[in-house]
């Protein structure tokens, strides 16, 4: 048997079955066993095939594998969607009195365990519950104690008071035994044994981790347009950032939202929008005055696979160009690409702090995979304790003389040798100050004077260069620092990278992993690249925007592991990815 | 807010660029002495300009200011006044800037009812390109663009506004400088979004919509027996496409503002710079 157990529920989009993932999920966290969930499914609200899944072990896991132990099918197509992932001794729990499953066989080899689950939870209640009935079940099947799911029911359905608390607990033990009575002997063959631990662990995703990180930062100013898979961020946000003296705007498009934020920012505020590729698109508009203004400006691009409309619902890293040379005119800016949903919470704090510190927009590249991936961490690596704020050249009324000219005036745009110039917020006496999106002088007023021009546009660069040697912009590293193989990652593609080490390992195969979390300023892999024997570029597009980037720093070509369909990487995958690029 | 604040006061030692003659420089004098009428102080005063001749405002007219991308004005309003209440906000633009390329904007603005100013510099003509059709020039205005006239008929803007739920609504001549500095004074008062339509003529492109034909044809509400809260007569007067009228054409004292209806009260440019903000870590317990 494995260490970890695979599990998924699937069914038709509206038959609850994220809920009832999560519910599981939460069980599983709550009960000390780490948990990484994906989600496969499609961008409507009825119908259409969906199912939440659910790795677990009592070791961190941090990748999708291609293997499914377990699995809930509510329809026929769920099965036959999985074919490839379930192997001999996997077990699935289906329904045979409905009637799309009255000719279905199990495929051989599998366990196949019929339940009447609407007719249990019809026992229980209602017929709503028949989920909650094979969550029962699988407690059975994994030999998981299902007092687990008990509390995690609680937390699900305790708004909707105790007696829907009770009839779900009551259909869950239906569940389990109707297993025990039918199916004993099949299941005890299989010896799972889901272990608890006393371990503590927070469950979310990347969205939220963003959402959190934000408030974490001081951040009070959102503003959005709903769009899939960046949605749940500004969800996240509306309510909690009010506790904290923020507020939440949902902007009539992203345009709008942009410069809401924007405006937010010259008045003072911590201010964000989050989006996807198509708002991109639309904000790439104002982002070049966003840079040129000097605001600073935090801007999360929550990626899915384009172009234009694309798959709503599909993980792509596609928009590395878009965000590195995005908008017209020479644009500094900032693009940090958190790694894990642990490191969006840490990414979005220190983009704050950079967009504060260089007056410049920073774009936090996440992705669908981390977005809809509900991960357990220990609560310790989200230490509010250590989050640190700094809020750069902010000067207040004692400080402006030293930055008026002879006339008093202020100058926002102060030609400086870091390249970063004095701020002042609105209500600052002797601050006032314009600033434009047209080319201007340190006050911020117009200019085609060329030795401005110059100045200025010098000054604004100059900041990156300050960047680049004031903050530590290097490589997270993996694997055996000695390896000849050189795999080079960026964003979301980390955790299985990780695991994939695991089996290269099995199979003796050496390999060093940096996993790159900052995309502009970068670190220079220029010695990494020649130290190796072969550099391999894994990346989720079918150009490899990122190998085109490391093959331009380091003047040599780079070997490239893409992936398109839409799917997120999975570790046993990437891993013979690896070995065939060797070969 | 100092009382002491003079008009000129908000004047930056930038002479404008206008066309001599341009409506804009009376729209503006207006909006400076309005700002100062009610007390605003420059510190205090932040003035959001579109793009277009309007846009150079920000340039003029001394405040906090930001001169931002084509048709965007009012959403960097939205946020400036979000982030920081206490700030005068006043957003001007023309009308290709709010009623052509920002248009979603101005609905949806209204409908907020964020409390900001809108002043509009309605020229019924693209100017700083000199000389095309806008949202509010007339179905037979020819242009080079539009040799025939667009042949549609112009933007209703105080319609627009009226149909989008909007709390303050007026019209205004650029030329009527005291009657143009009331209304303005009106607006920045009214506790709600206010949106004034100003007759800005363009003296070099427009050779339809000038000084004399606006003089010739405005009807002043304040002459004749005008409700402003009566909603009926609002209607009557907005949608009637044959006159000209200025004055407050609708307002609505009761509307509750943005800011007052979410609750949003405090400077947002104030946060703890020690670290998270207090109770951060029960963001945490939650997803235990």
């Amino acid at each position: 048997m494995h260490d970890d157990l695979n599990w998924a529920i699937g069914g038709e989009a509206g038959d609850g079955i994220d809920s009832t993932g999560k519910v599981f999920a939460q069980a599983l966290s709550r009960a000390g066993r780490h948990v990484f969930t994906s989600k496969d499914f499609a961008s409507r609200i009825r119908g259409g095939y969906t199912a939440y899944k659910v790795r677990t072990s009592v070791d961190k896991v941090q990748s999708v594998v291609d293997r499914l132990d377990v699995l809930i099918a509510l329809t026929e197509r769920t099965v036959e969607e999985n074919m490839d992932e379930l192997h001999d001794d996997s077990v699935i729990i289906y329904d045979g009195e409905r009637t799309e499953f009255s000719d279905f066989e199990v495929p051989d080899g599998m366990v196949g365990l019929d339940i009447p689950l609407k007719s249990l939870a019809e026992d229980a209640g209602g017929a709503l519950m028949r989920n909650v009935v094979a969550l029962g079940a699988v407690c059975e099947v994994a030999a998981f104690p299902i007092g687990n799911l008990d509390e995690s029911l609680q937390k699900r359905f305790g708004s909707k008071g105790e007696k829907i608390v009770e009839n779900n607990k009551e259909a869950a033990r239906l569940g389990a035994d109707y297993v025990d009575e039918h199916y004993a002997d099949d299941v005890g063959a299989l010896d799972y044994e889901l272990e608890t631990t006393d371990n503590d662990y927070v469950l979310l995703n990347g969205d939220e981790a963003i959402g959190m990180g934000a408030i974490a930062a001081g951040c009070k100013f959102y503003a959005g347009y709903p769009i899939t898979p960046a949605t749940d961020v500004m969800t996240y946000l509306t309510g909690r950032i009010d506790e904290f003296g923020g507020h939440v705007v949902q902007a009539e498009d992203e345009l709008s939202a942009i410069n809401m934020a924007l405006g937010a920012a010259r008045a003072g505020a911590r201010s964000m929008t989050a989006t996807s590729g198509p708002g991109i698109d639309l904000m790439s508009e104002t982002f070049g005055l966003v840079a040129t203004s000097e605001t600073p400006l935090v801007i999360a691009d929550v990626m899915r696979s384009g172009p234009s409309t694309g798959m709503p619902t599909k993980q792509e890293q596609g928009d590395l160009n878009m965000l590195l040379y995005g908008g017209h005119g020479e644009i500094p800016r900032f693009v940090v690409a958190p790694t894990t949903v642990a490191d969006c919470f840490h990414k979005t704090v220190e983009a704050f702090n950079l967009a504060e510190k260089y007056q410049t927009p920073v774009y936090i590249a996440s992705d669908l995979a981390m977005a809809v991936t509900e991960e357990t961490f220990a609560p310790e690596e989200f230490d509010m304790d250590d989050v640190e704020i700094d809020r750069g050249k902010v000067v207040d009324e004692s400080e402006i003389s030293a930055w008026q000219n002879e006339k008093d005036q202020f100058k926002p745009h102060a030609v400086t040798e870091d390249g970063v110039s004095p701020r002042a917020f609105p209500g600052t006496e002797g601050g006032v100050h314009m600033s434009t999106g047209l080319e201007h002088d340190e006050l911020g007023r117009r200019t085609e004077d060329t030795d401005e021009r110059i100045e200025q546009v010098d000054k604004r660069s100059r900041k990156v260069e300050t960047a680049r040697e004031q903050e530590d912009f290097s490589p997270v590293e993996y694997g055996d620092s000695d390896a000849d193989t050189l795999v080079v990652s960026w964003g979301s593609n980390e955790g299985a990278l990780v695991e994939a080490l695991d089996f290269l390992e099995e199979d003796g195969v050496d390999v060093r992993v940096l996993s790159v979390p900052y995309i502009f300023p970068r670190p220079d892999l220029t010695e990494a690249v020649e130290d190796a024997e072969t550099t391999v570029v894994v990346e989720c597009n079918a150009t490899g925007q990122f190998a085109d980037v490391i093959e331009k720093d380091v003047l040599e070509r780079v070997d490239r592991i893409n992936k398109y369909n839409g799917v997120r990487f999975k570790a046993d995958e990437l891993a013979a990815d690896i070995k065939e690029v060797i070969a | 807010m100092s009382s002491d604040v003079r008009f000129t006061d908000f004047k930056t030692d930038k002479q404008p660029t206008w066309c001599p003659g341009c409506g804009d420089f009376g729209t503006m004098n207006g909006i400076m002495k309005g700002l100062a009428e009610t007390g605003n102080s420059p510190d205090d005063t932040f003035v959001v300009a579109g793009i277009g001749c309007s846009g150079k405002i920000g340039t003029y007219l001394r405040s906090y200011a930001l001169h931002g991308v084509h048709g965007r004005a009012l959403p960097v309003g939205t946020g400036v006044k979000i982030a920081n209440p206490d700030l005068e906000v006043v957003v001007a633009g023309g009308d290709g800037d709010g009623y052509s390329i920002g248009a979603g904007h101005f609905i949806h603005a209204v409908r907020r009812n964020i409390d900001i100013t809108y002043v509009v510099m309605d020229n019924r003509i693209y100017g700083l390109t000199k000389g095309q059709a806008s949202p509010t020039s007339r179905p037979d205005f020819e242009t080079a663009t539009t040799p025939e006239g667009p042949k549609q008929p112009p933007v209703n803007p105080l319609a627009l506004a009226l149909s989008a739920g909007g709390s303050f609504i007026a019209q205004s001549f650029s030329s009527n400088a005291l009657r143009h500095q009331e209304i303005v004074q009106k607006a920045i008062e009214h506790d709600g979004f206010s949106i004034v339509n100003t007759f800005s003529p363009c003296v070099t492109f427009n050779d339809v919509d000038t000084y004399d034909y606006f003089r010739d044809s405005i009807v002043d509400l304040d002459e004749e027996d005008y409700d402003p809260t009566d909603r009926e007569a609002a209607k009557e007067k907005i949608l009637d496409a044959d006159k000209e009228y200025i004055g407050v054409l609708w307002e609505d004292e009761d509307a509750v503002d943005y800011n007052t209806a979410h609750g949003v009260e405090g400077n947002m440019a104030d946060i703890d710079e020690s670290g998270a903000p207090e109770g951060a870590t029960d963001l945490v317990r939650e997803f235990y």
